[in-house]
């Protein structure tokens, strides 16, 4: 049931790639590390290389955590929503992938200064 | 001569009749459907509109003498308040974060409500209906009414009170509260009964205004306090006006229920998200606090909304799907929240601060099972930046879900060290959510939701992700209006202020 409605009901998505100015969302969250409150939300053009998203905004974003000069950034497994997933690092967001929107999320086993001690 | 003539009066019951039943009469020129078209899209079968029992047998007459003395009390408290400089006998300026935020995101939404109920008392077509309608659109603008001015008062000393009516358009945190009142107020007239009258009424105003007015009235705000009671004795009418619905829709026909049912499940699901302004409000924000939001849910939530649901389950309605879930948050919420209203400062019209020792024993001691296994770490953590001189602020802005519009703060139902990642795809298209019950909603009517008008993402298509002209669209004064507590002005010119009508300095 797409909508209840008196007439035919005809919706436009708000948040389509087209409107914003030739980039597009890339939300990225690092697991089990919440000294961070949300997913970041960053917005590029999709043929910035993979490597400038990890060296540019992320490592920027993540420099508060106690664990981020730690990480080893070759190891860093990556899921895409929700799916494991390998980036390759001096290809461009869209040719590795990564639509408008998309969600990954960074595991890094052993690195977890803030966590609770299972 | 004078004629000594006997005064006739109606006894109460004719009176009612002739004030409410009389006016409705049988239409003769155009038939009923095309007078309210709006009472069958939905899908709810009404067979006697006259079975709709008024609650309070209230007839306007009456009820314009109620409201015209309450308005009278209130305004003599309030000018007593701003003239006796009430505003100097509040604990400390930190608690006018938790009114700001009200302001912002809650009295709009009054005014939303009266909107909406005036629609409705239109479009429903029975006069029982209408006349509670009618009577519940007034008490709504009133309230905002109401609100404002008690609050207009903190306005002439304080910052962050200015601008509401653009934060409550433009800001990230009030969207959540507007996507409610916007969602409820596209919906056909019995959703909206169901997302306001029960939803808003039930599941909203107990755990919103007793805690809050409580909170008012232990931090020393009177003027809020003053128009929480102005605005109470309207509820509980409200509240049974909107069981009187659910009733109503139940006993009418049997397969209402299933439609019934779905609303409640999502509308309490929306309510409960809006609540976790309020958990946080209650847990890090009044300098007194009255209990924890635990506690608060404990008897407003579990007692109360488990005695109503004990109610309507002679009707076979269950507790709302969402329920248990709901309840492995309460441990979470208010943490989760804070920290990112704390993170996320530069971009509220709000202050925030670094919960103190004290502040912290208090929560481990409220929630022993969760603060300090996994939130105090974070504040330690927090507290180290500000005290190296790097204060924690995140700039990466966040992710928000979809339906309820909250950045997605909260965690796994069963996994507090896990942020709840929820997403699909519809028309090609992705969409995020924080949680199970705001993609089912979303799922269920995805056109509705697809349009959202989400903040963030807004920020970079509008524009261009500039926080400097975000700051000026949405009147918000950079180090004014938002930041620590710590250091603004609000806290200097409380504290100078109160020391001058305190002491002899």
């Amino acid at each position: 049931m797409p909508v209840t409605a008196i007439k035919e009901y005809v919706a436009v998505p708000r948040d389509q790639v087209a409107n914003f100015h030739g980039k597009q969302l890339v939300y990225v969250s690092w697991d089990r590390h919440l000294l961070f409150a949300a997913p970041f939300l960053i917005c590029l053009p999709p043929e910035t290389p993979f490597r400038e998203l990890v060296e540019g905004p992320l490592k920027a974003l993540v420099s508060p955590d106690p664990d981020a000069a730690a990480i080893d950034w070759q190891r860093v497994e990556w899921l895409k929503s929700n799916q494991p997933w390998t980036p390759d690092f001096d290809a461009s967001l869209a040719a590795n992938g990564i639509g408008h929107k998309d969600q990954l999320r960074m595991c890094t086993a052993g690195l977890n200064s803030l966590a609770p001690a299972a | 001569m004078d004629m000594k003539v006997d005064k006739k009066k109606l006894n109460l019951k004719d009176k009612y009749k002739l004030l409410t039943r009389d006016l409705g009469w049988e239409p003769s020129y155009h038939s009923k459907d095309e007078i309210y078209p709006y009472v069958k899209y939905e899908g709810l079968k009404v067979h006697d509109w006259d079975k709709w029992e008024d609650p309070f047998r209230l007839t306007m007459d009456a009820y314009w003498k109620y409201q015209a003395e309450k308005e009278r009390k209130f305004y003599a408290i309030i000018d007593a308040h701003t003239q006796n400089n009430g505003h100097l006998n509040i604990t400390d300026a930190r608690y006018l974060t938790a009114l700001k935020i009200f302001l912002q995101a809650i009295s709009p939404g009054e005014y939303a409500a009266h909107r909406g109920f005036a629609r409705v008392g239109r479009e429903f077509a029975g006069v029982g209906t209408q006349v509670a309608c009618q009577m519940q659109a007034i008490d709504e603008i009133r309230h905002a009414q109401t609100q404002i001015h008690a609050m207009s008062n903190y306005n002439r000393y304080y910052n962050g009170f200015h601008a509401f009516a653009d934060a409550r358009d433009r800001i990230w945190y009030t969207s959540v509260a507007r996507s409610f009142f916007d969602d409820a107020m596209a919906a056909g007239p019995f959703e909206f009964m169901i997302a306001i009258g029960f939803s808003f009424e039930y599941v909203l105003t107990n755990l919103l205004f007793v805690p809050f007015m409580s909170g008012a009235a232990y931090n020393g705000d009177m003027a809020t306090v003053t128009f929480g009671f102005s605005a109470q004795s309207d509820e509980a009418r409200h509240m049974t006006l909107g069981l009187e619905c659910i009733k109503f829709m139940l006993e009418q026909d049997p397969d209402n229920l299933p439609i019934v049912q779905e609303w409640i499940d999502k509308w309490f699901w929306r309510g409960f998200r809006v609540l976790g302004l309020v958990s946080t409000m209650m847990d890090y924000m009044l300098p007194k606090r009255v209990m924890s939001w635990r506690e608060a849910w404990e008897i407003y939530g579990v007692e109360n909304g488990g005695a109503l649901f004990r109610d309507l389950a002679r009707y076979g309605i269950r507790p709302p799907k969402g329920w248990d879930d709901a309840e492995k948050a309460i441990d979470h919420m208010s943490h989760q929240l804070m920290l990112g209203l704390y993170q996320w400062s530069f971009g509220t019209a709000f202050h925030s601060w670094i919960p103190s020792d004290e502040d912290m024993d208090w929560l481990s001691a409220k929630y022993p099972a969760t603060f300090d296994k996994h939130y105090r770490p974070r504040w330690n953590h927090i507290k180290k930046l500000a005290a190296a001189g790097t204060p924690y602020k995140n700039f990466g802005l966040a992710k928000l879900c979809q339906c309820c519009q909250l950045p997605i703060v909260f965690t796994e139902p069963d996994d507090p060290t896990m942020l709840c990642n929820r997403e699909t795809t519809y028309k090609g298209e992705k969409y995020h959510f924080c949680s199970d019950g705001c993609r089912d909603v979303f799922e269920r009517e995805p056109e509705k939701y697809i349009q959202a008008w989400l903040p963030m993402p807004a920020l970079f298509q509008e524009q261009q992700g500039d926080i400097g002209a975000w700051m000026a669209w949405v009147s918000l004064g950079d180090g004014v209006d938002n930041g620590d507590y710590a250091g603004s002005a609000d806290q200097r010119n409380f504290q100078q202020w109160r020391g001058l009508a305190t002491s002899n300095q």
